[in-house]
């Protein structure tokens, strides 16, 4: 039986998974990050790309705009696949209580430093033309982004690869045993420390996580350049993002480098199987269609499905979990691309001692008492 | 062909006829190059099926429409440019007791004896024409006897055909969605019966993205619908019988088809013969009379194409037989290695496959109850499989079991002749070699071979560098793969083909 030693070991090779090699390599620790699948094979390969600070909570605020302002150091260096553009994000009001909402929005932004700008409704019809008339207005918070999860994923490996970090793909950890982590075809770790970025599937090394599948629709079109400028979001959005219904959908439509349009956005909780489904499929482009009727024009080239790993307070788990050595980077939802740098950090900053640029309490797991290892 | 008519492409009117593609007319008018790709490569209509969308343009305002699946009218307007959005149509139903998607012979043998039995029956096809590939009709002439007979019986018995509408997937229990020029459809069922037939499998060699190199059948296609190939240069490569029946249409069309290439070595294709000439004389025949049809036109076997050379489109291939190698000038290539059954709609409605085709029963039946296939998706085999197994699931499908177990003895003979076929014609190994690190693998999105083989499997590939994700969804590149790697390429999802978005709403109905 052939032993493998490392600082630390990090399972999975998602976005956050990833971040997190690079971070760890980066502050001198011999890392490995192992994953059942290839790299990015998770909700990474579903998820939107969107890079966005969010301000339901201060500490979701906290750490979207510090992962925000990683991102935006980082632009320069991400490969072409990476697909980095800076589209900006229009939040669209639809009536004057959505108004009087991206106005809130944009005191609060404002006060901390963030760049938006409110548009009136012609300002918001000359920005882009293809959203319906008679909208009333939007908040333009400028400087947010769009990437491709995927290659931005195995860059991040990459850089962490650079500073030394190996990688074992294509076998999941199947038992852990205090130091030792063994993966399916035999092979053990002996790690100092175990990062669980596993996502969705974090509960199944950690039974009673407070963790469940949120499950999203996406749907892509051929190439129409310029047919959006901005990422596109209703101020419904909130609603449907924050609040814990079974079922919800709000229009979400991101312009890709490419030219091409990709829908979003559905949240299902418990319903398990990947499988597109046409009703729900059906709700979110008559949704999308409210707000940007020529939209129907558009040929649909590809749907899929994928799954948010949502907490109950809508915040992550960042930090020790409760068994020794192991620690949690994990309950994303729909932010783990945005959050993914500066969940890097606070992991970096828990396994270093160093200090963190946030505070790190209100990501860590133990707000909610459970959770052992178990295999 | 049909009445003379006016379009313009690119704002130049041009004449043309009724029966006519729009890809045959803009080829006709401007050469074989309409488009450029994502990465500014010029590209031409490829597989003149509907596949592999090479062929897209503006049509009436409408972006990105396979001009080789819709015909000339008076007045169109053909652009390359990006322009306005398509209007939106409202949304109607078909409702039938019997649905039968793909008008090939097999969808049709089995709507006839599906409405014989005095069912209500309606016949989908994509096509701007019944017939499906074989029965494709060449503007201007009559059907041959055997098609003409059937689509007489089609036409006896009610059958509603809808051509120009694809089925784009499942709506729920019962229920399909469907698009066409008429707007999207609800298409309710009860019986399904599943005729998608097959596509050609290309393998990437250097210069097969240049204009002027086609599909086999693809080529006959657009010639079908009205690309004139008189006096044209073409060498006709690959694989598979359908290669010499090409090269028999390219001939009569009054090309000079200078050369038949085909991989399998001459050894296999003398033992195929003699099995055929016990077991299926007719089909022996059959070759015999095709090389009759093409004599004058050298025929090698145990010959592949290297690559072809061009700036814009092609002026030569380079072929080998192993020992020698030489260039052949030409203005068209005409390749195809074999087919691959259509399997988006079947896989996308549940049913199981067996390495690659539907796994049915002996009455045609899927996995999934009440849904049956037919034809080449059950296992490539050719016109009288087709024809064969469409009656069977004609009459299952119409509660006739006894009737349709009366065919139960010819339809036992079909799997082997089915599995001579890929038998002889397996694709020979060195073709694996003929990509370049710069040969296109994905030609929608343009991804070269270099950069796939650093992959292991086709799921990080894709993510990595958007192989399979365009238009076509890897209808073309997924065989491809599948051939050069061995990686496994799945689709079939909602929608099957691209289609407008607002088609994904459900019908009101
Ligand atoms: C529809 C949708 C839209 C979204 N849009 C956005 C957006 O616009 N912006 C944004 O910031 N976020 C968005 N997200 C959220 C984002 O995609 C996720 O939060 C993020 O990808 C999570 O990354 P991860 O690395 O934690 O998880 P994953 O990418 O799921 O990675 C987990 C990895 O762990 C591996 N694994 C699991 N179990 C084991 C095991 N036992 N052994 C080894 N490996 C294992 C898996 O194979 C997987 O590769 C969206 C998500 C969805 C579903
Ligand atoms: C390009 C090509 C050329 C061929 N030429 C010859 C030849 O010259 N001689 C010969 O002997 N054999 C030829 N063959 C073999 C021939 O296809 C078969 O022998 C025979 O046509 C099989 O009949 P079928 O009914 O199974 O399918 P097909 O004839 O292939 O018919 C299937 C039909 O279904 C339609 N369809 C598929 N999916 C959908 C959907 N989702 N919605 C709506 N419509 C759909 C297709 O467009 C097509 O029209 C050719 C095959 C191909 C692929």
């Amino acid at each position: 039986m052939s032993v493998v030693t490392c600082d630390v070991a990090i399972l999975g090779a998602g976005i956050v998974g990833a971040a997190c090699a690079r971070a760890l390599a980066n502050a001198g620790m011999r890392v490995t990050v192992i994953d059942g699948r290839g790299i990015a094979g998770g909700a990474t390969a579903a998820g939107m790309g969107h890079i966005t600070v969010m301000d339901d909570s201060e500490a979701q605020f906290a750490l979207t705009s510090y992962s925000q302002q990683l991102w935006n150091e980082l632009s320069e260096q991400l490969p072409d696949d990476a697909e980095y553009v800076k589209t900006g994000t229009l939040w669209l009001a639809a009536d004057d209580d959505e108004m009087a909402a991206a106005r809130a929005k944009h005191a609060y932004y404002e006060a901390r430093g963030v760049a938006t700008e409110v548009l009136d409704a012609w300002a918001l019809a000359e920005a882009e033309p293809n959203l319906r008339p008679g909208l009333t207005g939007a908040l333009r918070v400028v400087n947010e982004s769009v990437i491709y999860p995927p290659c931005a994923a195995r860059w991040l490996l990459e850089q962490a690869r650079q500073q030394g970090a190996t990688l074992a793909l294509g076998q999941p950890v199947v038992q852990i045993d205090g130091a030792l982590l063994r993966i399916h075809d035999g092979t053990t770790f002996s790690c100092g420390s175990m990062v669980h970025a596993t996502g969705t599937w974090a509960a199944e090394l950690f039974p009673g996580l407070p963790i469940r599948p949120r499950k999203g629709h996406l749907v892509i079109t051929d190439r129409y350049p310029g047919f959006a400028r901005h990422q596109l979001v209703e101020l419904g959005y909130l609603k449907s993002a924050h609040g814990h219904t079974t079922e919800s959908v709000a229009f979400n439509l991101q312009p890709r480098r490419t030219g091409q349009m990709l829908l979003g956005s559905s949240r299902q909780f418990d319903v398990l199987h990947k499988d597109v489904e046409p009703r729900m499929l059906n709700r979110m482009v008559a949704r999308a269609l409210a707000y940007m009727p020529r939209l129907a024009g558009l040929s649909a080239i590809r749907t899929w499905t994928g799954f948010r790993a949502a907490t109950p307070d809508s915040l992550p788990l960042i930090g020790p979990a409760e068994v020794d050595r192991h620690y949690l980077a994990t309950g994303h939802e729909g932010l783990g691309i945005t959050t993914s740098l500066g969940t890097a950090e606070l992991v970096a900053c828990h396994l270093t001692g160093r200090s963190s640029a946030i505070p790190g309490l209100p990501y860590l797991p133990s707000r909610f008492k459970k959770g052992a290892p178990h295999g | 062909m049909g009445k003379r008519v006016t379009v313009t492409i690119e704002g130049c009117p041009v004449e043309t006829q009724t029966g006519c593609s729009i890809a045959a007319c803009v080829m006709q008018a401007n050469g074989p190059a309409l488009r450029q790709s994502v990465s500014g490569a010029p590209r031409g209509p490829f597989c003149g099926m509907g596949v592999c969308f090479e062929c897209r343009m503006t049509v009436d305002g409408t972006l990105h429409q396979r001009t080789c699946m819709v015909n000339c009218r008076d007045g169109m307007r053909i652009q390359n440019e990006p322009a306005t959005q398509a209007p939106v149509t409202p949304a109607s139903k078909i409702e039938a007791d019997v649905i039968v998607i793909g008008a090939g012979p097999g969808g049709i043998a089995a709507a006839v004896c599906a409405a014989e039995a005095g069912r209500r029956v309606a016949l989908i096809d994509d096509n701007p024409e019944g017939g499906g590939q074989i029965w494709r009709r060449d503007a201007g002439k009559p059907p041959p006897r055997l098609a003409a007979d059937w689509l007489k019986r089609l036409d006896r018995n009610k059958v509603d055909v809808f051509t120009h509408t694809q089925i784009l997937g499942s709506a729920g229990p019962g229920t399909l969605r469907a698009d066409g020029p008429a707007g999207p459809r609800a298409v309710h069922h009860g019986r399904l019966i599943l005729a998608c037939g097959a596509r050609e499998r290309f393998v990437p060699f250097p210069g097969w993205t240049l204009p002027g190199v086609f599909g086999a059948g693809g080529l006959q296609a657009l010639v079908k619908s009205g690309y004139a190939v008189r006096g044209q240069r073409i060498v006709v490569a690959g694989s598979g019988p359908l290669l010499l029946a090409v090269a028999a249409f390219l001939h009569e069309h009054d090309a000079n088809v200078r050369l038949v290439a085909e991989q399998t070595p001459r050894g296999k294709l003398v033992r195929f013969g003699a099995s055929l000439v016990l077991r299926q004389p007719a089909k022996i025949a059959e070759a015999i009379g095709l090389r009759w049809r093409v004599r004058g036109v050298p025929f090698r076997a145990g010959c592949w194409p290297l690559g072809c050379e061009g700036d814009g489109r092609i002026v030569a291939v380079t072929l080998t037989d192993g020992k020698n190698t030489w260039t052949e000038p030409c203005d068209a290539l005409a390749c195809g290695f074999g087919l691959v059954p259509n399997t988006e709609l079947p896989r996308h409605l549940g049913c199981t496959l067996d390495r690659g085709s539907v796994r049915v029963d002996d009455l045609q039946q899927t996995t999934v109850p009440g849904v049956y296939a037919v034809g080449e998706l059950t296992g490539i085999g050719g016109l009288d499989k087709a024809l064969l197994e469409g009656q069977i699931a004609g009459w299952a499908a119409t509660d006739q079991a006894d009737r349709a177990r009366t065919m139960q003895e010819a339809r036992r003979k079909t799997p082997r002749f089915a599995t001579l076929l890929e038998d002889t014609f397996s694709l020979r190994p060195e073709l694996r070699e003929l990509a370049r690190d710069d040969t296109l693998v994905c030609r929608c999105e343009d991804v070269p071979f270099g950069v796939l083989k650093q992959f292991s499997d086709w799921r990080d590939a894709k993510l990595q560098t958007r192989c399979g994700t365009g238009p076509c969804q890897g209808r073309v590149c997924g065989p491809a793969v599948e051939f050069l790697f061995g990686w496994v390429h799945e689709s079939g999802r909602l929608p099957i083909f691209p289609t407008a978005l607002g088609n994904l709403i459900e019908a009101p109905m």
